[in-house]
């Protein structure tokens, strides 16, 4: 099953190697990792997506919180949470029909044209998992999707709850 | 007044002596040569120069293993810090303490691929509890103290701390300032155990019929072995100790049943599989002792205290888990079981004893010396007599480290050491070296093979320069042992590479490293002989005793079996 792990941590060197490092060294799955500084910039914030049945689940999150860097641990999946991607997404935009369907399709999903080349479009769009599966796979069916990034998932509780020291 | 500066070098020496530390396990080179000129220039701690960085750790590991104090090792960037894996890894998998200073080549210089240079942060992450990269002076105390702290809380560990060639040079100073008295926002040890769980506990324990405790490391290494005697006589239940936690409970106490696990006694796996409720003491149910998990125990009502949450419920589920440090939580076991006015059932006691007796009588650990060859389990009741059972007793890895476990039953913690986790076969010599330092007036047995003698057998140099008279005992097959004994039982006795076709002459060898070497070939010289090599004091006495090659260790528990299913000797299941 799909879980998202909000992991606050020391921003320090060779924390996050110490994250990669124990996920790879358990046989631990990573979907997705994003990480970046918080506000207090001796912080850094994780969100990682993984997959794992309860008892590996147990583990990852009890390994997790065991590293000496890491301040809290929370798997928000069952709670209400949002969670968010980004997607910046280049596509052949040769004729006018094709151009005129990727402005539509992105008009749709409340993507926005970033960046326009000779026959290029860049798309850029957030949104949770499924909702940029559904773009990328309406575009490819569209057009040629020449490069495609995503930024992994993010995700934070709604509500009171929050995860800080 | 000005404040007095000092270079990193210094500070590195000044910080150990602040956290009274005594001795440096080590060996120079180029990127630690000015901590080396800072160690001369003092007389508060000494340096012990071994031969091999790796014996430098397992030195260490065996001093912390026997005094509890926090062992300090020293080694050059590159070669020196790689030297150290195995034995970072050995602490590592046995929870010992154990801080590790590795040189690094200048800060300007890193990721270049210079001389000496690796990454030794990255080679050692997966076996380290924490690492730390210093990269100024004025951080060199204050990292050390807290690499000791976290090294030393919690569950123990080894941490490695990298110290760059330009932060020790004497160009570069800074003033000294250490704080012993570490708060980590990001590292807080549990350490009572919950109170509804001790709650849970106790009720399970007060209804119990078949209990049975299971300690190990975890014991030893939180010096709670007094406790552990109290709850056992408390309960009144049989106890079994992992291989790491011999000692715990004294080896003759009338409750132990003896160790369990692959090559424990047949009463303590019985016990085990029997049990309706199983009180787990610092212990991590390893696949050595389980046997095949889907079989563990059916019927057992498990309660798993440690001071490690990632041990519990990892490989077999518990239904009571307590997380706390092992003494206080056995405290609060007997405050409650106080509390609750605890008193055994005994009726269901004595059925449940009668039941151990007779797995008892089949008296599973034991060995019939016959023929003129020498049994290796003769060897190691033979020591037992003549140390009175008071020996450390450091072992190797092999038959040789079972026949030890199984043969000299251990009065105190701390008494056997020897590597349970990794299986580090050169662990004994050093390891042994380490515990007489500690103890120079006691015996320390450095009990091995003739194969894993040879990984570390260089050190025999160290014991002459620092007077390190430990006893050597090799229970000399001719083979890698415990390799050929599984060749011998899966794979059809084919014995590929585990005879040892050109072993050296260990008595002339010990000779030439100026110590005593004893020959014992035949059953009538053994007693007196050993005898004889542990009245010699002064000097260190290498005997080295052919034994019977054929002896395999029994039991055994037989491979995708339950905890119980065993062969009790060759063919003979229990
Ligand atoms: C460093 C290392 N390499 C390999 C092994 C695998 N191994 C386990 S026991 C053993 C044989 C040990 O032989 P010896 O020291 O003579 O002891 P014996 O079993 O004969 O008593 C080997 C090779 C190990 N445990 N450690
Ligand atoms: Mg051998």
């Amino acid at each position: 099953m799909r879980r998202i792990l909000a992991i606050l941590l020391e921003n320090e060197a060779g924390s996050l190697s110490r994250i990669v490092g124990l996920f790879s060294q358990r046989a631990f799955n990573i979907e997705s990792l994003t990480v970046a500084p918080t506000e207090d910039s001796s912080l850094s914030r994780i969100t990682i997506a993984t997959r794992g049945d309860d008892n590996v689940l147990e583990q990852i999150v009890k390994q997790v919180n065991k590293l000496i860097d890491v301040i809290k641990i929370s798997d928000i999946t069952d709670r209400k949470h949002i969670e968010r991607e980004l997607l910046l997404i280049k596509v052949l935009a040769m004729s006018d029909k094709t151009r005129t369907e990727v402005k539509r399709i992105a008009d749709i999903f409340r993507g926005s044209i970033i960046d326009i080349g000779k026959q290029i479009y860049t798309i850029e769009l957030t949104g949770d998992i499924d909702k940029l599966n559904a773009f990328i796979e309406i575009l490819a069916n569209e057009t040629e999707i020449i490069e495609s990034v995503r930024s992994g998932c993010v995700g934070i509780a709604r509500g009171e709850k929050a995860l800080r020291v | 007044m000005e404040t007095q500066l000092f270079t990193g070098a210094e500070m590195v020496i000044k910080a150990l002596s602040a956290l009274k530390v005594k001795y440096i396990f080590g060996y120079p080179g180029g990127s630690v040569l000015d901590i080396y000129d800072a160690i001369f220039q003092q007389d508060e701690i000494e340096h012990i120069l071994v031969r091999h960085e790796q014996a430098a750790t397992h030195m260490a590991d065996g001093y912390t293993r026997s005094t509890g104090e926090v062992g300090v090792v020293l080694a050059t960037s590159g070669p020196g810090a790689t030297n150290c894996i195995t034995g970072i890894a050995t602490a590592y998998m046995d929870s010992i303490p154990m801080v590790v200073l590795a040189g690094q080549v200048a800060t300007s210089l890193i990721g270049d691929d210079a001389f000496q240079e690796t990454d030794i942060i990255g080679c050692s992450r997966p076996i380290v509890k924490h690492s730390f990269n210093c990269r100024s002076v004025e951080d060199i105390p204050n990292i050390i103290a807290k690499a000791f702290y976290i090294a030393n809380t919690g569950r123990p560990g080894p941490v490695v701390v990298e110290l760059p060639k330009d932060i020790l040079i004497p160009e570069n100073k800074a003033a000294f300032n250490i704080n012993t008295n570490i708060k980590m926002r990001s590292y807080n040890p549990t350490s009572k155990g919950h109170p509804k769980q001790i709650k849970k506990a106790v009720k399970a324990i007060s209804s119990a019929k078949k209990l049975v405790i299971y300690s190990g490391g975890g014991i030893v290494l939180a010096n709670a072995s007094q406790l552990l005697t109290k709850l056992t006589e408390t309960l009144k239940a049989p106890i079994t100790n992992t291989l790491m936690g011999l000692g715990g409970i004294s080896g003759i106490h009338d409750n132990f049943v003896g160790m369990l696990g692959m090559h424990g006694s047949l009463e303590a796996n019985k016990a085990m599989a029997n049990a309706d409720v199983i009180l787990a003491l610092g212990v991590r149910f390893d696949d050595r002792v389980t046997n095949n998990v889907n079989k563990f125990c059916p019927n057992a009502n498990i309660i798993h205290v440690d001071i490690d949450p990632t041990s519990i419920s990892k490989t077999i589920n518990a239904h009571i888990p307590i997380v706390g440090l092992i003494d206080i939580v056995m405290q609060q076991l007997l405050d409650e079981l106080a509390a609750s006015n605890f008193k055994p059932d005994q009726q269901a006691l004595d059925l449940w004893w009668q039941e151990i007796e007779q797995w008892r009588s089949v008296n599973s650990v034991s060995y019939v010396q016959e023929g003129s060859k020498i049994k290796p389990q003769r060897v190691i009741e033979s020591m037992y007599k003549i140390t009175n059972g008071e020996a450390y007793v450091c072992s190797d890895v092999g038959q040789h480290q079972m026949f030890a476990a199984q043969y000299y039953p251990f009065a105190k913690p701390r008494q056997w050491i020897n590597s349970g986790g990794l299986g580090t076969m050169g662990f004994g010599l050093p390891a042994a070296m380490g515990v007489k330092l500690a103890f120079p007036d006691s015996h320390v047995i450095c009990i091995t093979g003739d194969g894993s003698i040879q990984m570390n057998i260089q050190e025999l140099s160290t014991c002459l320069q620092y007077k390190l008279p430990v006893v050597i005992v090799t229970l000399n097959n001719r083979s890698l042992g415990m390799v050929r004994q599984w060749q011998d039982m899966v794979y059809g006795g084919r014995h590929s590479s585990s005879y040892m076709e050109s072993i050296p002459n260990f008595v002339k060898l010990a000779e030439a490293y100026g110590h005593v070497g004893i020959q014992i070939d035949s059953l009538d010289e053994l007693d007196e002989k050993l005898a004889q090599a542990f009245s010699i004091k002064n000097k260190l006495v290498f005997v080295d005793v052919a034994v019977d090659e054929k002896e395999h260790v029994y039991p055994m528990q037989i491979k995708t079996g339950a905890i119980d299913d065993m062969w009790i000797k060759k063919g003979v299941k229990a």
